[in-house]
């Protein structure tokens, strides 16, 4: 019997009410009094020297208020870096100022040279129409592998655009290389992660306000972690203390990674409206967002992984390009480092591994994070090269995964590249996957296809990720320059209900419905009487996001351990009340009773207790029933699974048909199977979309030539195939008390490697052993046809 | 600047606007009806579907001028008289169609003028008739569900009514 409520019902969302009528509140949607709007002049053109910007006729122009440029700015900080990395000779990454309005040079398409602003939208554009820009174009650097070469430089103080050259595990280098000398058989696969624009629905707005009377500013930002912004802005960009910043997160549609870091925009917004004493209010549009939201994964890698006779992994050597883009984003670095090197044990007990990863400047928009960050490429990189490598040994592809998996008894698991799997069992998704993707019945499948002319492939990747993001001492060590703990407070109010207050911040994710039920869960009570605040920083005590699927392992927890606080507090007034001691008080199904006795009194009895503490033991309890908690997680957690695709090709068109796609995922326990599967299917589609359809491409000049949905291709209802997926195989995280792992990322990560695999089999007879995403009809034909 | 009236939601309203002014932006901006969202500036993403006389149609390719005399209905003139969900509505609450719900409204206009024509569609008819809604977050499969769902229960609705 599937449950109610609680944990692992699919209870049904109750923030769809206010989506669903038009209710929802996003950025955009709020208007603040005497709101001004700003438009922004951005570059367009990829590198130059800035030589004027006059805006004399910009100012004169109709309903204009003021117009900006960098030199209105002096004194600012620029937008920080949230993560240093270390060079392989010791020395800091580089890292180049990031100003907020171009100073002297422009580095990328769109970035921003003025701002108008003005009493509307309308004027503000017409307005910026008649700025006089004077650029001196330079070369643009675009492709990584020039870039490092010299020449022309994205920043006069960054030589050979090389942000930083990172070994990792840098002591098993000589052994790595001896191990690939000496081995049976090397299969190697150069393989591009095309970079991608994360586009979601809600284009980026910020609406700054600044109150004179109390000198307090107030951002409200499309954000997936308010209080993140406030540390960013307040403190390394405007010098505005916490107590005098306050910013708000309302409904956030979608974000992807991209909605994590601070933005210019955000620190101009509230920067200017004290200049102005005016609201201001930006908002991105679509061609903006293509300019200027930080875009994904875009590394350049070749793997070489060496095997036994037997196709026992012994050593895995990998070097990458990574594109930092102009600037440096929030967590840049951090993405093709240490969210991807310490993934490259995947799913096996490969011994020996060592990558390099090069960091390169180039005149493009800054890269990050988005949907899975490091481990998407790391995922991919692993399972291509394995899926050649079963090729060329001859081996049964997902015998060959199975010969490698760490096996269920041998966690907790310490991988060569420095992390401990806690628990898993990958030969488990395995076995349900090949299950729900009927795999005995391929060749039967296959021989239609090929009685129709057409060619059938089956992938198989399995992935492991990293998230519940992360052990604050860990990632300190690592250059983190934030702790990644979160904190919340859970208040039981006076008649019994009981408000949740949240680090965490739900964008789509759900967690309003889902810490409710985890919340009604432990107090036995109805998720009616629970509401979660989440995205406010004057409401919430503290907090650091949402993002690396951590909200319900690391957020989730923080509210568990204040919950079990309030029940030991309860506890002690229940048994004041029932005039027992504390420790023969039970609490059970929302109740208190003493053991052995026919006493009991009510939850909300206790509640109005502790806020009317007529009888209550004040000497030795505070009135009230609030707490607050802070988790910082031990580990990490590892979802794992296995993803299979099938798909059928058309040899005349290179076009290629997605038959059916499974999913079998371990996320550990599961909270609410339906919005875990909608998490899958979301994170299916990114990774479906990226293996056949999205790229972001610039030209040599630095134009970006996919800058609207005309040209991008975002992946529509009927891209797209109906998924299975399965969450049946759970082995639970051992270190948060949910026994929780992380849902949001698994579908973007395991899915590429699955359908490239799965094409690549299909052309195995033409000779094809790799093709680079997107798999585009064109690229497959090309690829069967060279 | 130009008067425009029309019907929206079953009340008549009319406002000042510039010639530019487009119909989204007259819903949002001066009848404060923000359920209607803008996801692009391309007429692809569908954020902005609203119905203009009976047909769905993306209000950010409408001047709010051309929809002079229309009768418009918008994401929040889709809730039942007493303020429940109507029947696509409840259908995407049901079977998870929305994530962050940005996309959503447009979705659902979308999807109501889909089964005010196709009363039973097929799962590849749904797909297709919504090239011109981008989801992000869902990846559709819920989407799916939900209209056909929502078809079941209009068609037993229907059924009940004969």
């Amino acid at each position: 019997m599937p449950k109610d409520q609680g944990i692992g019902a699919s209870s049904k969302r109750r923030e769809d009410i206010r989506f669903l009528t038009g209710n929802g509140q996003y950025t955009d949607d709020i208007n603040r009094p005497g709101q001004t709007y700003a438009y922004i002049l951005r570059s367009d053109v990829a590198h130059g020297t800035i030589n004027s910007v006059d805006t004399s006729a910009a100012s004169a122009a109709p309903g204009v208020v003021r117009v900006f440029t960098s030199a209105d700015m002096e004194g600012l900080g620029g937008v920080p870096c949230g993560w240093q990395v270390t060079d392989k000779d010791g020395e800091p990454m580089k890292e180049p100022m990031h100003p907020i309005l171009a100073a002297g040079k422009v580095r990328h398409v769109g970035d921003p040279i003025a701002v108008v602003v003005a009493e509307s939208l309308a004027q503000a554009r017409d307005a910026a129409e008649m700025i006089e820009v004077d650029i001196s174009e330079l070369p643009a650097v675009i492709d990584m592998a020039s870039a490092i070469q010299g020449g022309a430089e994205v920043h006069d103080d960054v030589p050979n655009n090389l942000c930083f050259d990172w070994e990792f595990v840098a002591e098993n280098k000589d052994a790595v290389d001896a191990a690939i000398a000496g081995a049976h058989h090397v299969t190697t696969l150069e393989l591009v992660n095309q970079r991608l624009v994360a586009n979601p629905m809600e284009p980026r707005c910020a609406i700054g306000e600044y109150n004179r009377s109390t000198d307090e500013h107030t951002l409200y930002t499309t954000s997936q972690n308010p209080h993140v912004i406030r540390l960013q802005m307040g403190a390394f960009v405007l010098s505005i203390p916490e107590h005098k910043l306050r910013v708000v997160a309302p409904d956030v549609g979608g974000g992807f990674g991209t909605k994590i870091y601070h933005y210019a925009e955000e620190a101009f917004v509230t920067w200017a409206s004290k200049q102005i004493n005016r609201p201001i209010k930006w908002t991105s549009d679509r061609s903006e967002a293509f300019m200027s939201d930080a875009q994904g994964r875009d590394h350049v890698t070749k793997v070489e992984l060496a095997m036994d006779a037997e196709g026992h992994f012994l050593a895995l050597r990998c070097s990458t390009l990574a594109n930092m883009g102009a600037y440096l984003s929030t967590f840049a670095p951090c993405v093709p480092t240490w969210l991807h090197g310490t993934l490259l044990a995947g799913n096996y007990r490969t011994p020996l591994i060592f990558t390099n990863v090069k960091a390169v400047f180039t005149n493009t928009v800054p890269v990050d994070a988005y949907r899975g960050a490091g481990r998407p490429e790391a995922t991919y990189q692993l399972e291509r090269t394995i899926d050649k490598a079963a090729r060329e040994m001859g081996i049964d592809p997902v015998e060959l995964r199975r010969r490698n998996f760490i096996q269920p008894d041998q966690y907790p698991y310490a991988t060569p590249v420095a992390v401990e799997y806690d628990s898993g069992n990958y030969g488990a998704t395995m076995d349900k996957a090949l299950e729900i993707a009927d795999r005995a019945g391929f060749e039967a499948r296959k021989a239609d296809s090929t009685s129709r002319g057409k060619l059938r492939g089956m992938g198989i990747a399995s992935y492991i990720e990293a998230c519940g993001i992360a052990p604050s001492t860990l990632v300190g060590a690592l250059g983190a320059r934030a702790g990644l703990y979160e904190a919340a407070t859970v208040r039981v109010n006076p008649t019994g209900s009981v408000t949740v207050l949240t680090g965490s911040h739900s964008h789509g994710q759900g967690h309003e419905t889902t810490f409710a039920q985890v919340v009604a869960d432990r107090l036995g009570c109805d998720e009616a009487n629970i509401e979660i605040v989440h995205g406010d920083t004057s409401k919430i005590p503290f907090g650091m996001g949402t993002y690396g699927s951590r909200s319900l392992a690391v957020g989730g927890s923080a509210i568990v351990k204040s919950v079990d606080k309030i029940v030991a507090k309860a506890k002690k007034i229940a048994a004041h009340l029932m005039e027992a001691s504390d420790a023969d008080v039970e609490f059970k199904d929302g109740a208190f009773s003493v053991a052995g006795t026919d006493k009991s009194v009510a939850w909300g009895d206790v509640a109005l207790t502790a806020y009317v503490p007529h009888n209550f033991p004040h000497e030795t309890l505070e009135p009230g029933l609030e707490e607050t908690s802070f988790y910082d997680p031990a580990n990490f957690t590892y979802p794992a699974g296995a993803y299979i695709c099938e798909v059928e090709v058309d040899p005349e068109t290179g076009v290629v048909d997605i038959l059916n796609f499974t999913a079998a995922d371990d996320f550990g326990n599961v909270v609410n199977p339906m919005i875990v599967e909608g998490q899958v299917h979301g994170g299916l589609a990114q990774g479906i979309g990226q293996a056949m359809l999205e790229g972001c491409v610039y030209d040599s000049d630095g134009q970006l030539v996919s800058a609207s949905y005309m040209d991008y291709t975002m992946p529509r209802a009927d891209d797209l195939p109906k998924f299975n997926v399965d969450h049946s195989s759970q082995t639970p995280c051992t270190h948060n008390p949910l026994g929780v792992k992380g849902c949001g990322e698994a579908g973007a990560i395991g899915s590429p490697p699955a359908l490239v695999n799965a094409v690549i089999d299909a052309l195995a007879g033409h000779g094809v052993t790799h093709i680079d995403m997107p798999l585009t009809p064109k690229r497959v034909w090309e690829a069967m046809n060279k | 600047m130009t008067t425009v009236s029309m019907t929206v939601n079953g009340k008549s309203v009319s406002g000042e606007v510039e010639g530019r002014t487009l119909l989204v932006q007259f819903l949002r901006e001066d009848l404060g009806l923000t359920g209607t969202h803008v996801g692009c500036d391309t007429s692809q993403c569908g954020a902005c579907v609203v119905h203009v006389n009976g047909e769905s149609v993306k209000a950010c390719a409408v001047l709010a001028a051309a929809a002079d005399g229309a009768d418009v209905t918008t994401i929040e003139g889709m809730a039942n008289e007493d303020g429940s969900l109507g029947v696509i509505q409840q259908a995407f609450q049901d079977h998870h169609g929305l994530q962050c719900g940005f996309c959503t409204p447009g979705m659902v206009m979308s999807a109501a003028d889909l089964l005010q024509k196709n009363g039973n569609p097929t799962e590849d008819e749904i797909r297709e008739w919504l090239e011109g809604n981008i989801c992000r977050c869902t990846g559709y499969h819920n989407i799916v569900k939900s209209i056909q769902a929502a078809a079941a229960t209009l068609n037993g609705h229907a059924q009940a009514a004969e």
